[in-house]
């Protein structure tokens, strides 16, 4: 093959992006609040992606006996540490006077998780900021009072307790993750059915599309909120059966841009070209329309996520969310608007939503600029 | 001589370090037409624009216009506003966009007779019908209630042409304003406009990019490419004598050559018997089909092996239309037969095997390329499909072979479409088409978006294409140039139906029907219409 060597001279190093692409990467990193809000974003998410080891009621790693062991991850039981129960109480005074005697343990800087209830902290109800109280008041229910060695920092609740003596910093780290997973799952699943669905519209068009049109508008018609009152009385709403029955309702978004950009597309004549050159319907809608709805789509995605957001916030506020126990943030507006006495409920609610749309629908703009195809060709 | 009327003095126009023109200079006398000639992307335009000073603001301009002695670059903004379409008026290529939809004529027409002369209701309506019935508008009373979209493309442009005769302007800007219409449509136009000129005593700036109107209609020429004139002088001694190497290369570049003799023993490739494409027209709740538009009502044709069957017509004749219907891009009616094989027995899925003898070439090399696909994806998908059996290195051999084949270089294929000029990437849809060895091509206006000399150089490739592989084409274009230069046989086609068939030398040498000899004369010899205009 003396010619092929001839003429396949080394191809330019091939770029990860396409020019294309590389212009709409620049125009997004050139809104520099956009690309700050996408990095604070993705610190805040790989914060709470790694929620066990910030706030936990377990160890991350114990030597016991010369065995390193990993509670945050294995449920070892008791007898594992010369007890008889079953789940071992890390916390409690027995397996801290095992541990101190056969070994060391490694806590994470907040000693508690999301449903430890805190059995030391001063009154009942919802408490104030450990900062916010002296060391007397703080430690008056331990054992050994101020003097006790468990009355230290790392048992402190930075932002408080709420109603059932959860530690609020714990709630908020795991309710943030269930929130943005859910909003992710919510955001992926909604627009690869919506993309297949204004695609085959789009692309087919005629009696499929008109009447596919036709049951979406009598869909999206139904009250999305009632029918999940009826069916949440119904099934227990776990996290995925409440992602489904969103999904049911959510998938409508983005039928209309995309099938408007298959609808537009098609009559292009490079669509012409491929179908002359035989290329089939679903390669066809997949090589060559599927990158220009692309381009609606990744413009919608961070509303899309930011909508869905504030969904399971909403529904979690009305106690129609996840299941009761699970931490979100609904749950802790829920907290703050029943405990009105502990405006740090609410405050930390308020912040964190505020502070997590702020930044997606700064992401979401410099998304939008960065995909203009004003500036993309310019 | 007399004082010249215009007269531009080293007019540079800049848009950001890009010069658009550079100390371009040129006088046009009272009276006179002067033809400005370049190919798109030579400064014609803007230079046309700047004269109105109707630039967009990122424009820097220098130098001078002076217009009966005042400089316009420096006027304010008030005189310049009494210049324009008073003194200057100017009509525009595109006569769809350059009309307001959503007035009527009347009012359009009156707008500018109130703005520069007071005119108003009875005296205003008196003059729009004059000046209707002076471009030629049948029945204008009838007209003065009509929307833009109720008339056709030459209408529009007659009425554009009256709205910037309405104040007897002492220069008529023309910026192409024949480009966007049909042959006959744009010799009926030019020949209204050499005659309102000589009635009305105006000089005219004529912009073109064709060089037939320029021998037509104008006195003197000044030939423009990339910002500067090169040559300028009257018609006759520069046609005959250019002197600048780039006004030979223009001249040069008709597309020029005969097509080679048919044979007519040759295999039949392509058998079409009664083809029928009709589109419903659809009407009421119910979309009940009350009529059919007939784009192709019953075409008869046989295209043999090597031959190329020119398919000529006006916009809406249907030759589009035929030639997707014969790749079955479009369901139709009647029979197909390509090498043997029955295509309207076959569906979608059995057509497959077929489509690698049978390519498409189509007219915008911009909207058939997908920009997002590298030259390499796109010349190679057609093998994925057809020949998927072959490994990377054989498919990219057949890549570099087909880039090789057009006259592009092997590197092309790593770039993106829109990287390259309009005829590099006419030459990339062309290689598409090619590397699957197809033996029968149809192609539709491959040369009517490229610039006249690109346009000869696409025409050699083809013709040399085709002596290299024996290929059959279906050439349609609009084009009759173009089309001589490639067609042995030739169909033109009005209205669906074919008026007139037979071998292209002989329809060239001696069309038979009416419709074939004024659509010849409109491209071959524009000066010996006769004006349809009313005296």
């Amino acid at each position: 093959m003396s010619t092929v060597s001839d003429t396949a001279q080394a191809p330019p190093r091939r770029r990860w992006l396409s020019p294309i692409n590389q212009r709409r990467w620049q125009n997004f990193r050139a809104n520099r609040r956009g690309w700050w809000s996408l990095w604070l974003f993705l610190a805040f998410f790989v914060l709470t992606l790694g929620s066990e080891f910030i706030a936990n009621d377990k160890p991350i790693m114990v030597s016991y006996q010369g065995e390193l062991l990993f509670p945050a991850f294995v449920d070892y039981p008791e007898s594992r540490f010369g007890g008889f129960l079953g789940a071992p109480d890390y916390r409690g005074d027995f397996m801290a006077e095992q541990i101190a005697a056969n070994g060391w343990a490694i806590w994470p800087p907040v000693r508690f998780s999301y449903s430890t209830v805190d059995v030391f902290q001063p009154g009942s109800g919802a408490i104030a900021p450990t900062w916010m109280l002296s060391r007397e008041e703080a430690c008056q229910r331990y054992p050994l009072g101020v003097d006790d060695p468990n009355c230290n920092w790392s048992n402190y609740h930075w932002l408080g307790t709420d109603g059932q003596a959860h530690d609020v910093l714990a709630r908020l780290l795991y309710g943030v993750r269930i929130s943005i997973l859910f909003g992710f799952t919510l955001t992926i699943l909604s627009s690869v059915v919506g993309l297949v669905a204004g695609a085959v519209q789009g692309y087919f068009g005629g009696w499929l599309d008109l009447i596919a049109q036709r049951l979406i508008e009598i869909w999206t018609a139904i009250p999305a909120l009632y029918l999940l009152l009826i069916i949440s009385s119904v099934i227990a709403p776990t996290f995925w059966v409440l992602l489904g029955i969103l999904l049911l309702f959510s998938w409508v978004t983005l039928v209309g841009i995309v099938r408007a950009e298959f609808l537009r597309g098609r009559n292009f004549e490079y669509i012409a070209a491929a179908r002359a050159l035989g290329v089939s319907n679903p390669t066809i809608m997949w090589r060559h329309l599927l990158p220009n709805a692309m381009v609606a789509t990744l413009t919608f995605m961070p509303f899309i996520l930011s909508g869905s957001v504030v969904t399971l916030t909403s529904l979690d506020l009305l106690g129609l969310g996840l299941e009761p126990g699970t931490p979100s943030l609904g749950d802790l507006l829920f907290q703050g608007k029943e405990n009105l006495q502990a405006p740090w409920l609410g405050l930390t609610g308020f912040f964190a939503i505020a502070i997590l749309m702020t930044l997606l629908v700064f992401i979401g703009e410099a998304v939008r600029d960065a995909f203009d195809p004003r500036k993309a060709f310019a | 001589m007399t004082a010249p009327l215009l007269s531009i003095r080293d007019l540079t126009i800049a848009f950001g370090a890009n010069a658009a023109t550079r100390n371009v200079s040129f006088d046009i006398a009272p009276g006179e037409t002067l033809a400005l000639v370049g190919e798109s992307g030579s400064g014609k335009s803007v230079t046309a624009l700047s004269v109105l000073k109707l630039l967009p603001p990122t424009a820097r301009l220098s130098g001078q216009i002076l217009f009966k002695g005042q400089d316009l670059v420096t006027a304010p903004p008030a005189d310049l506003r009494a210049v324009r379409g008073n003194d200057i008026s100017m009509i525009f290529q595109e006569p769809m966009s350059s009309l307001n939809p959503v007035h009527t004529i009347e009012h359009q027409i009156g707008e500018v007779l109130a703005i520069h002369r007071g005119l108003r209701t009875s005296a205003a309506r008196a003059r729009t019908l004059e000046l209707l019935d002076a471009v030629g508008i049948p029945d204008p009373k009838s007209r003065l209630a009509s929307f833009p979209h109720q008339l056709s493309g030459g209408q529009r442009q007659r009425v554009m042409i009256a709205m910037a005769l309405a104040n007897e302007p002492d220069l008529l800007i023309a910026d192409e304003p024949t480009t966007a219409l049909d042959v006959t449509v744009q010799a009926q136009i030019l020949v209204l406009l050499k005659d309102l000129q000589k009635r009305l005593g105006m000089a005219m700036l004529f912009i073109t990019h064709d060089l037939g109107i320029v021998k037509t209609i104008a006195d003197r020429v000044c030939v423009m490419t990339e910002g500067e004139i090169v040559e300028t002088g009257p018609v006759a001694p520069l046609f005959a004598r250019p002197q600048h190497a780039y006004t030979r290369h223009l001249l040069a570049a008709e597309p020029r050559g005969t097509p080679p003799a048919s044979d007519a023993t040759a295999p039949v490739i392509v058998e079409v018997s009664d083809l029928k494409v009709w589109f419903p027209i659809k009407r009421g709740l119910l979309r009940r089909t009350i009529g059919h538009i007939r784009a192709v009502d019953g075409v008869d044709l046989t295209i043999r092996r090597g031959e190329t069957l020119g398919v000529v017509g006006e916009s809406g004749s249907g030759k589009s239309t035929l030639g997707y219907a014969l790749l079955r891009l479009l369901p139709s009616k009647g029979r197909i037969v390509v090498l043997g094989n029955d295509l309207q027995t076959r569906s979608w899925k059995a057509m497959r095997p077929l489509r690698a003898d049978l390519q498409i070439v189509f007219q915008d090399p911009f909207g058939s390329l997908s920009p997002r696909l590298s030259v390499d994806q796109i010349i190679g998908e057609g093998l994925a499909v057809h020949q998927p059996r072959l490994n990377t290195v054989e498919r990219d051999a057949r890549v570099v072979a087909a880039l090789q084949e057009v006259g592009l270089p092997p590197a092309a294929r790593f770039r993106y479409p829109h990287e390259f000029s309009g005829g590099q990437r006419q030459r990339i849809a062309i290689a598409r088409a090619l590397v699957l060895q197809p033996q029968f091509v149809v192609l539709d206006e491959p040369t009517s978006a490229l610039d006249v000399s690109i346009q000869a150089q696409v025409v050699d490739l083809l013709r040399d294409l085709q002596q290299r592989h024996g290929l059959t084409y279906l050439f349609i274009s609009h084009d009759l140039k173009v089309v001589r230069a490639l067609a042995n046989q030739l169909i033109v086609m009005r209205d669906g139906k074919i008026v007139e068939h037979g071998p292209a030398a002989d329809i060239f040498a001696a069309p038979k029907s009416d419709y074939t000899k004024t659509l010849l004369a409109a491209v071959f010899d524009i000066a010996t219409l006769t004006p349809v205009a009313s005296p």
